[in-house]
């Protein structure tokens, strides 16, 4: 998917996180904060990358404010801010297909 | 060298005689020599102590570069006095090199990071350690590690000489013109100064600052007059919104009224309770929480508590007043009903942080006791308890009378959600042991109870009672399930914080932390 406009998903609350992602010059640009750095950071970084691996994303910047959340948190926001980007999070989620 | 918890103690440390941990009552029927201070007479009948300021004071007191200072923290998040004789001391006197020694620091001491930076204040000993005050000392800045000590191993460690009080400050809600201090009364009460009465006794020189000046004699004292040098009046000694909270309130959460539940549960099917036991709970949602399923089994049984101790609250004030409760008997009150009532319903006393839970003495409170319910902010597979380290290893909590009353209580009950967010608060290895997992005997989860294999008494009670329990290592993968396996935490070889058993010995120490990167 293509990255056309800014988009956010998520809060600040504890145990979510605040998903950014904004197009990119080519290649994924993440930038990661995190309550839970030390434990979990690479995990975190893992799962982001992973999630928009799966959804064909390969150029954005990506701006994640953690605050604790579990991994099936991350990936649902990542997924809602690509899919509120490209205009396409109204109708049609491929449920099962690239969202899983 | 490797302790009875297995954590690496720098040999470095163990000198004058320091031992690593070795494991429970390890020095009972040793002997400990006491250290006396050397105090002046004041044979000369005077009329008053007062002096005009804390400068003064420190002048009359003879302070200067090098001296370790005491402070005790029962004005809470509230208290002015830690920072006003520091400010004094370093920036109208230009003191260095000055240690801190308080019973614990907290989120009103951050201007004393500063110091710290700056290198005015060398060594600082307490139990809790919080803000940025556990920042600038998790980075390193502190020029000798802190020195970490539960309420118990305090009173220990000054009796015995390991830490010399120069001049000691009891910050006094009411005091009278030559120094008796009572925390009753006056616009900051407190209640309780039971942290404070070592101090007054084994310090060389006592300052008593307070902001009610009351009749002589201001009695029944908690501080007496014969061990003070100086009194100083100051417009305000704490904020009182932050010396007491509103009366603890029961928790509203579901999940953790079913843990309290359990936990009051599994006291119930103990032999220990019966008519007259004794009974300590910490003051966090879950652990007070217990008071209320308690109290119905009590009733069920047709039996009273004996007495109670701690750290007291409204609720344990409430079954007091209701006849409930034999005796309470408390070294600090947290919150409003509990100032107003010591020393004004009948059969709630103060006592000492030394009566309370030293265990070098002949015998404290926690050495009767029969349960206790704690927090944590986590607990590992050996049953050992970290409440003072975040999961990033920065210092931000205080052992507190924990290890005292888990060592000291037949039955220590640790009531814990088993994730907080995404942290695993049943794991493989705690951050920094602060309770050694042989004082700790049963766990309390949402997800489930562990018994400790060292008790397979309680084991036996919980089966008779067809209490459902599972292994501390099946609730640590249940957790992991949830959360995931954390990275371990990477550390630089630097000592920033010792942390001694509550018997003197060295239970563990906190590193300081490598900055992570991505």
């Amino acid at each position: 998917m293509e990255i056309l406009k800014p988009a956010i998903a998520g809060t600040l609350e504890s145990s979510d996180a605040q998903v950014t992602v904004e197009p990119g010059e080519g290649g994924i640009e993440l930038s990661l904060t995190s309550s839970v750095m030390n434990q979990y950071g690479r995990q975190i970084k893992a799962t982001v990358l992973e999630t928009l691996e799966r959804l064909d994303v390969s150029s954005a910047r990506v701006t994640v404010v953690d605050k604790g959340a579990l991994d099936c948190t991350l990936k649902a926001r990542v997924e809602c801010a690509v899919f509120r980007s490209c205009g396409a999070s109204a109708a049609n989620i491929p449920w099962g297909g690239a969202v899983r | 060298m490797k302790n009875a918890v297995g954590r690496e103690i720098p040999d470095s440390l163990l000198v004058n005689g320091k031992e690593v941990y070795q494991g429970k009552n390890y020095m009972d029927g040793k002997y400990i020599q006491k250290a006396a201070p050397k105090t002046r007479r004041y044979e000369t009948p005077r009329e008053s102590k007062i002096v005009d300021s804390i400068v003064q004071a420190l002048k009359d007191c003879g302070a200067k570069s090098g001296m370790t200072f005491s402070f005790h923290h029962h004005l809470r998040d509230g208290d002015y006095v830690v920072n006003m004789v520091m400010q004094a001391a370093i920036e109208e006197l230009g003191l260095e090199e000055l240690t801190i020694a308080a019973s614990s620091l907290g989120a009103a001491h951050d201007p004393i990071a500063d110091y710290i930076e700056q290198g005015k204040v060398v060594g600082i000993q307490t139990s809790g350690i919080r803000g940025r005050m556990g920042e600038v000392v998790s980075a390193g800045k502190l020029k000798t590690p802190a020195i970490i000590r539960s309420h118990g191993g305090r009173p220990r460690a000054i009796e015995g000489g390991e830490v010399h009080i120069d001049i000691a400050f009891i910050a006094a809600p009411t005091s009278d013109c030559v120094g008796n201090c009572r925390g009753v009364g006056g616009k900051s009460d407190c209640g309780s100064l039971g942290y404070a009465m070592t101090d007054a006794k084994y310090a060389d020189h006592v300052v008593v600052v307070t902001d009610c000046l009351v009749d002589f004699p201001n009695f029944p004292t908690s501080v007496e007059a014969i061990d003070v040098d100086a009194v100083v009046v100051v417009d305000s000694i704490g904020n009182p919104k932050k010396i007491a909270s509103a009366a603890a309130r029961i928790t509203q959460n579901p999940r953790e009224l079913m843990m309290a539940e359990q936990a009051a549960k599994v006291i119930s099917v103990t032999p220990y309770f019966k008519d007259g036991f004794s009974f300590q709970t910490g003051a966090g949602g879950p652990s007070l929480a217990v008071n209320l399923f308690l109290e119905q089994y009590m009733d069920e049984r047709n039996i009273k508590m004996g007495w109670a101790i701690g750290g007291i609250c409204g609720p344990m004030v409430e079954l007091l007043k209701k006849g409930k409760v034999g005796k309470v008997i408390d070294v600090q009150d947290f919150d409003l009903d509990a100032v107003q009532s010591i020393h004004t319903t009948p059969n709630h006393f103060e006592m000492s942080a030394s009566q309370y839970a030293n265990p070098a003495n002949k015998g404290a409170f926690v050495n009767k006791l029969d349960f206790v319910v704690l927090a944590a902010l986590e607990i590992d597979t050996g049953f050992n308890v970290n409440v003072l380290t975040g999961s990033d290893g920065v210092l931000r909590g205080a052992p507190g009378g924990h290890p005292d009353t888990a060592a000291g209580s037949k039955v220590c009950i640790i009531v814990t959600p088993l994730v907080r967010g995404r942290m695993a608060t049943v794991c493989e290895h705690v951050v920094t042991v602060t309770t050694p997992g042989d004082c700790v005997d049963v766990l309390v989860t949402d997800y489930g109870i562990a018994v400790n294999p060292l008790r397979p008494d309680l084991i036996e009670c919980l089966d008779n009672a067809g209490i459902p329990h599972v292994t501390i290592e099946a609730l640590k993968e249940k957790a992991y399930s949830l959360v995931g396996r954390p990275d371990g935490l990477e550390w630089e070889d630097k000592v920033v914080a010792v942390l001694e058993a509550r018997d003197g010995t060295i239970l563990d120490v906190v590193r300081k932390i490598k900055p992570f990167v991505l």
